[in-house]
């Protein structure tokens, strides 16, 4: 019984701190085709546990930061053992490559992960239903589990799954090949809305976010970070900030080299017996600092060069026909160049780590979407071999949004390199200005899109161009290009039926740390997309909807490989997860229906419409609002989404309406700006975000599918935007092509 | 020496006078339920009561405070729930939940003095409360359900 084991109770103690139970099943289980290239992530690991009184433990292995996903993983788990939901908890799992991958990242752990977490569940099931076989000296086949007990079907009698637990205990886990899952018909808590696991604590004050952390003798840092990415301290006097009461040491943290990877970007840190002493004596820092290389850097100057870089021609990703061959008819071409600006994160619980060392024994708490490699950085900080990266305990708290910042371990290594230098416990809290000021930002990019309208209406010989900094550059500061798989967020796999086009990017240096913030390239992609369709269908009047239909064309699978690209479908098989244009058409439709987007309005009033295909689901954006003395109010928000089979719909929809109000964020003041390598902003009152009088009547309509799960985190994101500016356009005839539209109108 | 009136208790605290009452509550009384989110009274995310008003602690000293009644998320209710955490649940309004102990001291506050509030003035109450995961339709709408709740009762 290879890769399946019931683990000793000792080893399922130790890795997840539960208390006596009876059966424990840990099983191995290949992963998902998507990671199967990846010879070190080739197993996972759930575990299900179950006492004599039937309460059942399962543990989440991916971290949640508001998606739901300490729900929804053991919802699915739950639905194939047949578990009774009100009997079942759940447990955090701690760092441990026995998981499998952990990355909580890419709203992958559903889509990524379905079937496997499905089996997990369903050999559990199977070792029960055997107990219970043996116990009656039936067949299997004459056995069923359900609601927490197993039934015999010819007599009606049932065993309870706390009766069976000790006794399945002692079984040998089946083949997992011959563990069937249910089919979708039969499922009975997979799409049904369940009370999230936090909802309790989180409403009574209790649930425990990285911040919260208390330990004894615990000090806490506040850290005056290099204002210019790659600065470094040329002197520093903190004489003053030892006189502060309850400073306890300022420490001057250790120097990093590019590339700066996603670690700590160095500084000097004050560290004190409370958050107020640390915040206080930081401010009588004296801090002489040494800029460095990227203290030229302007990221006004810098648009002005990414858009020059797009209105010429770029480096091939891959392209169909000529375009270059093709005489354009200009009366009826239209070319556009669209920007973004640098965004941040900003969640409302700024990064926050706690370490402990005691001998040789470290221990972090941190709010982390990615546990594993949070706890290899540790490993490698403190001199570990990266195979002894486990002797790290890295437990992973709840995290108060993430939305991508927290996939960087740089605020955890802090921690540790602090509760290193002073020997106590240390919890790192970022404040408010550390975040917005030394983010890992949305990169500040441009796209470029040209087409011609042709004589019978079609439209055809597109040129699609982007430039921005790409993440690769965090981890080789030579990177100048995104990646296949980055060119791949809604860039180099339109879904339209055209006979020539080129897809072309630009080589771009990097200033700013770069990272992935909420459905990464596809914000600044989304945004030229569906402004540029919108655009067309002004240019040849027609309908928004009408553009988009005729530009998907017939009902097919659409195979960005078949023009040379190395397209990575968010790692997932394209037999599986095709983009698949009724899908997309049956959006256009359906947001353009729900939403009565054709409907005549009142002077001044306009409705937008965009569509993106992103993390494997399809979603779609209709936005009503009204511009009157260059104002611009937002009326009303849908959404439309196909992302597949829905585990907890409810949370669907949350988050849904959460990314409305992040793309209400993006579209209408979202703006980090650098000078001299320095970022301006430093909190919510020049980095707003959307508040509640600004957030309109939302909606969102979800297709019921059968198809297999696609992400849900980021997909809504992408289309919100375009949707605004396209709607502001339709009330007052202006087109904004750089965001975010305060440049322009109040908001 | 400092003397707090949290949650019914009276507490004395050796803390500096112009400590912001947030880092008092956290650091120094362990009720973490009242969260830190910028330092500078701009997201609501440290909403405490003071003698029943809502309250930026994060920008409050101590000082201010000695003698007064403070509410956090922890005493928002005695025995059993706040008509506002009802609400919070029936809605499932906390996505990531961070900073839904502000929106509620804030949304419980609103009440107090306004037991009828319209939307605009839920709104207008409401937005110096960010929520970054956008939950703000189900908290308006929670809002809603427990005015009319409390109502019934009264």
């Amino acid at each position: 019984m290879k890769n399946i084991k019931n683990v000793s109770r000792r080893d399922f103690l130790k890795l997840s701190g539960i208390a006596a139970s009876t059966f424990m099943l840990g099983v191995n289980l290949p992963t998902s085709k998507a990671q199967a290239h990846d010879d070190s992530a080739h197993e996972l690991n759930f575990f299900v546990s179950i006492d004599t009184s039937g309460e059942v433990t399962l543990i989440c292995h991916r971290s949640e930061m508001g998606q739901g996903i300490r729900t929804s993983v053991p919802q699915i788990i739950a639905e194939e053992l047949e578990a009774d939901w009100s009997k079942v908890s759940v447990v955090q799992a701690k760092a441990d490559k026995k998981y499998g991958s952990q990355g909580t990242a890419g709203s992958a752990s559903i889509r990524s992960h379905f079937t496997t977490i499905r089996k997990m569940g369903a050999i559990a099931r199977d070792m029960l239903e055997q107990a219970a076989a043996n116990i009656w000296q039936v067949d299997k086949s004459q056995v069923k589990a359900k609601q927490h007990y197993v039934h015999h079907k010819a007599t009606g009698q049932k065993i309870s799954f706390g009766e069976l637990a000790k006794h399945a205990a002692k079984l040998t886990p089946p083949e997992q090949k011959t563990v069937k899952l249910k089919s979708n018909s039969d499922f009975s808590l997979i799409g049904k809305d369940v009370k999230q696991v936090d909802l309790d604590e989180i409403v009574a004050g209790k649930a425990q976010y990285a911040q919260d952390i208390q330990l004894p003798n615990m000090l806490i840092a506040s850290i005056q970070r290099p204002p210019v990415v790659g600065g470094k301290v040329k002197s520093f006097d903190a004489s003053e900030a030892k006189k502060i009461k309850g400073v306890v040491d300022v420490i001057q943290l250790k120097v990093r080299p590019f590339p700066v990877n996603v670690m700590p970007l160095s500084g000097i840190a004050v560290v004190a017996t409370n958050t107020w002493a640390a915040i206080e004596g930081r401010k009588k820092l004296k801090i002489e600092w040494d800029h460095g290389d990227k203290h030229v850097h302007n990221s006004e100057s810098f648009r002005k060069e990414l858009i020059s870089k797009v209105n010429s021609k770029g480096i091939k990703v891959s392209s169909k026909g000529d375009v270059y061959a093709h005489n354009y008819n200009q009366k009826n071409t239209l070319e556009a160049t669209y920007t973004v600006p640098y965004i941040n994160h900003a969640p409302m619980e700024t990064p926050a780590a706690t370490a402990m060392i005691e001998g040789d024994k470290c221990t972090v708490w941190a709010g982390t979407q990615n546990p594993q490699w949070a706890q290899g950085m540790v490993a490698q900080e403190l001199g570990l071999k990266r195979e002894d990266a486990h002797k790290v305990e890295l437990n992973v708290t709840l995290m108060g949004g993430a939305f991508g910042r927290k996939s960087k371990g740089d605020f955890i290594v802090e921690a540790v390199e602090l509760a290193k230098a002073t020997g106590r416990p240390v919890k790192v809290i970022w404040s408010r200005e550390d975040d917005i000021k030394h983010g890992f930002y949305h990169s500040i990019a441009a796209n470029y899109l040209k087409a011609e309208i042709l004589d019978n209406g079609k439209v055809d010989n597109l040129i699609s161009r982007n430039a921005y900094p790409p993440i690769g550059w965090l981890f080789n500061d030579k990177t100048k290009q995104p990646s296949d798989s980055q060119l791949s967020l809604g860039f180099a796999d339109l879904p339209f039926d055209l006979n020539t086009l080129s897809y072309e990017n630009h080589e771009v240096d990097s200033f700013v740390r770069p990272g992935w913030v909420r459905s990464v390239a596809c914000i600044n992609n989304g945004f030229a997309l569906g402004s540029f369709v919108d655009e067309l269908a002004v240019k040849a009047h027609v309908s928004t909807r009408k553009m988009w239909l005729d530009l998907i064309g017939s009902n097919r699978i659409v195979d960005p490989t078949e023009d040379g690209f190395k397209y990575s479908n968010y790692s997932l098989d394209a037999k599986v997860h095709p983009i698949d244009t009724k899908r997309i058409k049956n959006l256009i439709n359906l947001i353009s229906d729900k939403a009565k987007v054709e409907q005549q309005l009142p002077e001044g009033q306009g409705w937008g419409i965009s569509f993106l295909r992103s993390f494997g689901s399809f979603v779609a954006a209709a936005t009503k609002v009204e511009v009157k003395d260059k104002k611009v109010t937002v009326l009303e928000m849908h959404t439309a989404v196909d992302c597949g089979i829905v585990v907890t719909p409810d949370r669907v929809k949350a988050q849904m309406e959460g990314a409305m109000v992040f793309g209400l964020s993006i579209a209408l003041m979202g703006e980090i700006t650098v000078d001299k390598g320095i970022v301006k902003q430093s909190n919510f009152h020049d980095y707003p975000v959307t508040r509640m009088n600004q957030v309109p009547k939302l909606f969102v309509h979800l297709v019921d599918s059968d198809a297999p799960p696609g992400g849900i985190g980021e997909p809504g994101v992408p289309p919100v935007a375009p949707s605004i500016t396209n709607a502001i356009y339709h009330a007052s005839k202006t087109r904004i092509r750089d965001l975010p539209v305060n440049k322009v109108f109040q908001v | 020496m400092i003397s707090l009136t949290v949650n019914n208790k009276i507490l004395k605290l050796d803390i500096e006078p112009q400590m912001p009452l947030l880092y008092a509550l956290r650091d120094e009384l362990k009720l973490t339920g009242t969260k830190f989110g910028c330092g500078a009274g701009q997201c609501g995310a440290c909403t405490v009561h003071l003698d029943g008003q809502a309250i930026r602690s994060c920008i409050t000293p101590v000082s201010a405070v000695e003698g007064k009644k403070i509410t956090t998320i922890e005493g928002l209710s005695d025995k059993k729930e706040h008509q506002i955490q009802i609400a919070w649940k029936e809605f499932k309004v906390p996505q990531c939940g961070y900073c839904q102990s502000g929106q509620m001291m804030s949304a419980s506050a609103l009440l107090k003095q306004n037991s009828n509030p319209t939307e605009q003035d839920i709104e207008s109450f409401m937005q110096g409360n960010i929520c970054r995961c956008g939950t703000y339709k189900r908290i308006k709408a929670a809002i809603q359900s427990a005015a009319k709740s409390n109502k019934g009762m009264s």
